[in-house]
């Protein structure tokens, strides 16, 4: 096992959330839900409103061009992190969900077909089904999903015949459930061998690995600031630079256009053709911040941390009466989550017990209703690390279950 | 450890009262709760204007089994009208589980009343208001 390469103490010390109330701080296990955020990811925030704060691309006072600058050079921070060939093919959105609905409608409005295929699996998130699902209903396209085994990896064997008139992949780089990471490279180079295109939700990926989107060699990828410990209403959708070039707009408005008449519109260039209104600018030079923090514990020392956590986090669960959790074991494609269920006490129950127990995990589907469906499952308890948990979490954790087992065991 | 788990509550949950389905039955509604995918069916037999008998049946956690094994006990004998105004508080009170800061738990607890004044509207052919819910 690796050793932890950062101190996490300091990290921990780090987030103003996680040291209160102080004579028993949260226990915060909920972080694929929403991360929290550092303080200087809050201080950039609130540095943007006290001293920069105006629109971007409009004034050439002297406010709006330190804002622009801003918020430009937060756009060329997420595009070093995640190693996109330029900061024009990074488009901000609201979050994952909106740069998914920026593909399926711009991109699927313009390319798919009656009878063409989108390609997913049984174990995506809402929001990497229900957006293609709309855009199936409009254009006649239809979705098929590749099916998991009962470990919760996806089953490749049969991807040839799954393959067939498939236009666009789009598969999660790590579920948000079982904790699996999914073999993306793979899955794009077998896309790209008929002609399909290969979009990753990244959503759960970029906040905990290093992730090279040309290395992947993949063609989109959306993910979400608030997972990464930047604010809420910023995401990004990364696409190679030829395929958005050729795409339409998404939306209509101020911002994405060059010339508009009463009777027609010339679009702006990428990304601003996809970026309609004043965005949230405040916000995504937090995620800038946000990138910078990251980029400074370095997410290959993130990524060996949460191997550890993971490890721990599976070894302490399975010696919990009662209780089964999901997904792959302890591998390098398991992530330091895990949902799980327990004999005679409903996921509700059992977290909010560990709430009076000062624990913060999430209950429900988690937005992946067909995965709970194949896992025969209504609803399970979720518990995800990151970079500010250690194995003191986990072990309250573990507290936490005991007392459930001695109401409902 | 919160008022959520006492004893009354969990042996409600562990031995919920008129758990079952009611043929033949005057009412029949089933709710879910789309954060959690649980599932009540409330069952009424209604006879001279008041609830003669009544059932659930379904899955869900502690909270939502044990405010329908409470409601269900209270349902029975009461008259149409009265079942139909029977509003969140009352059932808040009558569970005695101080939800008005937990939105989340709050639904949960609410599931099987939303059953039964869906079917009593439905039954009474008068039109249920999204706000008589809240």
């Amino acid at each position: 096992m690796s050793t932890i390469p950062f101190n996490v103490a300091t990290v921990r010390g780090e987030f103003p959330i996680l040291q209160y109330p102080v004579e028993r701080p949260v226990v915060f296990l909920d972080s694929a839900s929403s991360s929290q955020k550092p303080a200087a990811v809050i201080a950039a925030l609130d540095h943007y409103y006290r001293h920069t704060n105006a629109n971007v691309h409009r004034g050439v006072y002297q406010l709006s061009e330190q804002a622009t600058l801003a918020f430009e050079q937060a756009r060329q921070k997420v595009a070093r992190f995640i190693h996109a060939s330029s900061a024009r093919e990074i488009v901000f959105t609201r979050n994952t969900t909106e740069a998914i609905n920026l593909v399926a409608q711009a991109w699927g409005g313009a390319n798919l077909r009656s009878g063409d295929v989108i390609l997913i699996s049984q174990m995506e998130h809402h929001s990497n089904i229900v957006p293609w699902q709309l855009i199936a209903q409009r254009t006649g396209a239809v979705l098929r999903a590749i099916p998991i085994d009962a470990q919760g990896r996806l089953v490749l064997d049969d991807l040839d015949r799954l393959l067939a008139g498939v236009k666009l992949v789009a598969v999660t780089h790590q579920s948000n459930v079982l904790g699996t990471i999914n073999p993306v490279a793979e899955l794009a180079r077998r896309a790209h061998a008929v002609g399909a295109l290969m979009l990753v939700d990244g959503a759960q990926s970029v906040p905990h690995m290093p992730v090279d989107v040309q290395a992947l060699d993949i063609d989109f990828m959306a993910f979400s600031g608030h997972k990464m410990l930047a604010p809420t209403g910023v995401g990004v959708l990364w696409g190679r630079k030829a395929l958005l070039d050729a795409m339409p707009p998404f939306m209509g408005g101020g911002s994405m256009i060059k010339t508009v008449t009463i009777e027609t519109t010339t679009y702006a260039d990428i990304p601003a053709r996809f970026e309609a209104g004043t965005p949230m600018i405040g916000e995504a030079i937090a995620l800038g911040a946000a990138v910078d923090y990251l980029t400074e514990l370095g997410m290959e020392a993130v990524a060996a941390h949460e191997h550890t956590l993971a490890h721990y986090l599976l070894e302490r669960l399975s010696d919990v009466p009662g209780l089964t959790w999901y997904g792959p074991p302890v591998g390098p494609d398991r992530a330091a989550m895990a949902a799980f269920s327990m004999v005679g006490a409903h996921p509700h129950d059992i977290a909010q017990i560990l709430d009076s127990e000062g624990v913060a995990v999430r209950a429900g589907h988690h937005c992946t209703q067909p995965l709970h469906a194949a896992l025969d499952l209504p609803s399970t308890v979720r518990a995800s690390c990151y970079v500010y948990n250690d194995t003191s979490d986990i072990d309250r954790l573990v507290v936490g279950l005991a007392k459930v087992t001695k109401l409902f065991g | 450890m919160s008022d959520m788990y006492r004893d009354l509550i969990l042996e409600h949950h562990r031995y919920p009262h008129n758990y079952g389905t009611l043929d033949p039955h005057d009412v029949s509604q089933e709710e879910h709760n789309p954060l959690c995918g649980d599932r009540i069916r409330l069952d009424l037999r209604i006879e001279d204007g008041k609830i003669a008998a009544v059932a659930f049946s379904g899955k869900g956690c502690a909270v939502s089994q044990a405010a329908a094994s409470m409601l269900t006990d209270e349902l029975v004998g009461m008259d149409v009208n009265r079942a139909r105004d029977y509003g969140k508080d009352d059932l808040l009170e009558l569970i005695g589980l101080p939800l008005d800061k937990n939105p989340v738990r709050l639904k949960c607890a609410l599931l099987s009343l939303k059953a039964m004044k869906v079917g009593l509207y439905r039954y009474l052919g008068q039109q249920l208001e999204a706000d008589d819910l809240d």
